[in-house]
């Protein structure tokens, strides 16, 4: 070692090749070789879990991942990240772009990766407790010091703007129940929802599906808040690239929509609508 | 609540904040973008369009000093070693801006620090307010096991930029405000107490204090402030040779980890 700028990892080991320091000829991950034995003998979900949580998962693990990136891979062009990407996409940005605006919109506490944050503090401190829940939602702790984050508006992992549960949340509930452990989150959300769709008044969301099974891997808050941005970034690429090829004259224009409450001026009729 | 909510929204934005008419003119929070706004100078601009008002000459010089004095366009510095690494993987210049814009969302520096030291002072306030020991309220931020932002600082013992920030707030007669004696006095209990020193975001958010800004307007307000810092060291990494910032050798990642092992049947 000749730089005296070291990182430190507990899960990740590089051998560099013998004719050059900075090129790596053996990469371990939590011990296995990688390239050598992971590539070709692991899953794509067996690793992803192994690299999140140091130990080979167990096959149900594995499929209960792989249940809920199916669950996740598009959350579909009406959800605001894919939308941030296909304005993106339709511009003809970079797809980094298009992405980085995914994870933006897709970050936040309304369906986002903080909303799994959130559950899963709650999950932490309240557990498989439905009363416990109960009382949480009628008096929801708020936290009093201003952070970065804005307060709550609504219960986690449920959504105030929905009537009654869509019909993929139950599908993806029952589908994530079969393979889900039977004293766990999932199992719990599945046979409970009904009635914290009674204390919060409104229905069950994908986001709250999606954290409980989270939890049911063994994930900490922020694991879970990762994987669950990286597990829905397919479809935002993917509607940010068919954005791209429709092109611009068919994506929506909002300017007749905004409405300007205190415009000093009278507005042109005959100039709204006009694109960009 | 219900969709119902969704439907007022679906193809209406009633907004007193702001609209485009293209071709036409702009309006920024009831004023005509061009030909009021025109002659601004963009920092002025920037408070404008958080606050919804002109904060005055006084308050935007000083806000803009906060901007020009941590602006440190060295990439030791984390959004701007972001920036820097994004430089030399030939990112984008915006993508490297962005990416290091959105590291300055950080806990142990930028907005964090700076939203939660501006709410301790008004909270201190409001504990003075009801004729109580400002020492006691530090004392028991302290004692409830709270970080005090603003005092103490990772990687160094003094701010260069507190003496700075001084001089510039006693030239524009914002010196001597509440927030700010009661962030020294704050301060010179903590280093008797526990020998803390003091960073100038408690200077930054004491002013902020005085100037009356919410959390949210001052987080919104710093979001850029380190950005002018980042553009050198985007500069001088997209110069250098690609992949060449500060690479990394693989024995120095220091391994903590399992020994190796075979990846068997199971």
């Amino acid at each position: 070692m000749t730089s005296e700028f070291v990182y430190h990892s507990h899960f990740w080991l590089e051998e560099p090749e013998l004719d050059n320091p900075f090129a790596a000829r053996h990469c371990y991950c939590h011990g296995y070789d990688v390239y050598g034995q992971v590539i070709t003998r692991a899953g794509w979900f067996e690793y992803l879990l192994l690299l999140f949580q140091g130990q080979r998962p167990s096959p149900e693990q594995c499929r209960l991942l792989e249940t809920l990136a199916k669950v996740l891979a598009n959350p579909g062009p009406r959800d605001a990240s894919v939308r941030a990407a296909m304005n993106a996409g339709v511009s003809g940005t970079t797809p980094s772009s298009a992405l980085i605006a995914a994870l933006a919109a897709g970050s936040g506490q309304y369906g986002g990766g903080q909303e799994v944050t959130v559950w899963l503090q709650w999950w932490q401190a309240l557990g498989a407790d439905l009363p416990a829940w109960q009382a949480r939602i009628a008096n929801p702790e708020v936290e009093e010091i201003p952070d970065i984050w804005l307060p709550m508006e609504h219960c986690p992992g449920f959504d105030p703007n929905g009537d009654s549960t869509p019909t993929p949340v139950c599908q993806a509930l029952d589908a994530l129940a079969t393979q889900a452990p039977a004293q766990g989150a999932v199992t719990w959300l599945s046979n409970e929802y009904q009635a914290l769709e009674q204390a919060t008044g409104y229905p069950l969301a994908m986001v709250g599906v999606a954290s409980a099974a989270l939890a049911d891997l063994g994930l900490e808050p922020d694991q879970a808040t990762m994987l669950y941005l990286i597990l829905r970034l397919p479809g935002a690429a993917v509607h940010a690239l068919e954005q791209k090829r429709l092109g611009w004259k068919l994506f929506p224009y909002y300017g007749p929509a905004i409405q300007l409450l205190n415009d000093p001026n009278t507005p042109d009729p005959a100039r709204e609508g006009v694109s960009p | 609540m219900s969709h119902q909510r969704l439907l007022a929204t679906e193809s209406t934005w009633p907004t007193h904040r702001g609209k485009a008419y293209l071709s036409e003119r702009v309006i920024m929070h009831g004023r005509d973008l061009h030909h009021e706004l025109g002659d601004w100078h963009w920092h002025r601009l920037w408070l404008y369009s958080i606050l919804g008002r002109d904060p005055g000459e006084q308050v935007a010089a000083m806000l803009n000093f906060f901007w020009v004095a941590t602006s440190y366009p060295d990439p030791s510095i984390w959004p701007n070693h972001v920036t820097a690494l994004a430089a030399s993987a030939r990112a984008t210049a915006s993508t490297s801006l962005v990416a290091g814009i959105a590291v300055s969302e950080a806990s142990i520096y930028g907005r964090r620090p700076e939203v939660k030291a501006l709410d301790f002072f008004y909270r201190a306030g409001r504990w003075c307010d009801e004729g109580k020991e400002l020492e006691a309220f530090v004392d028991a931020e302290k004692a409830s096991g709270r970080i005090l932002y603003g005092y103490g600082r990772p990687l160094a013992k003094t701010d260069e930029r507190i003496a700075h920030t001084m001089d510039k707030a006693q030239e524009l007669g914002l010196a001597h405000g509440r927030f700010v004696r009661m962030a020294f006095d704050v301060h010179r209990h903590l280093e008797n107490r526990f020998g803390y020193s003091m960073n100038v975001a408690a200077v930054n958010a004491a002013l902020s204090a005085d100037m009356g800004l919410s959390c949210q307007e001052y987080q919104l307000f710093a979001s850029l402030a380190f950005t002018a810092g980042m553009v050198p060291c985007y500069l001088d990494a997209r110069d250098q040779a690609e992949g060449c910032f500060l690479p990394v050798r693989c024995d120095s990642v220091v391994y903590h980890g399992p020994d190796k092992r075979e990846w068997g049947a199971e």
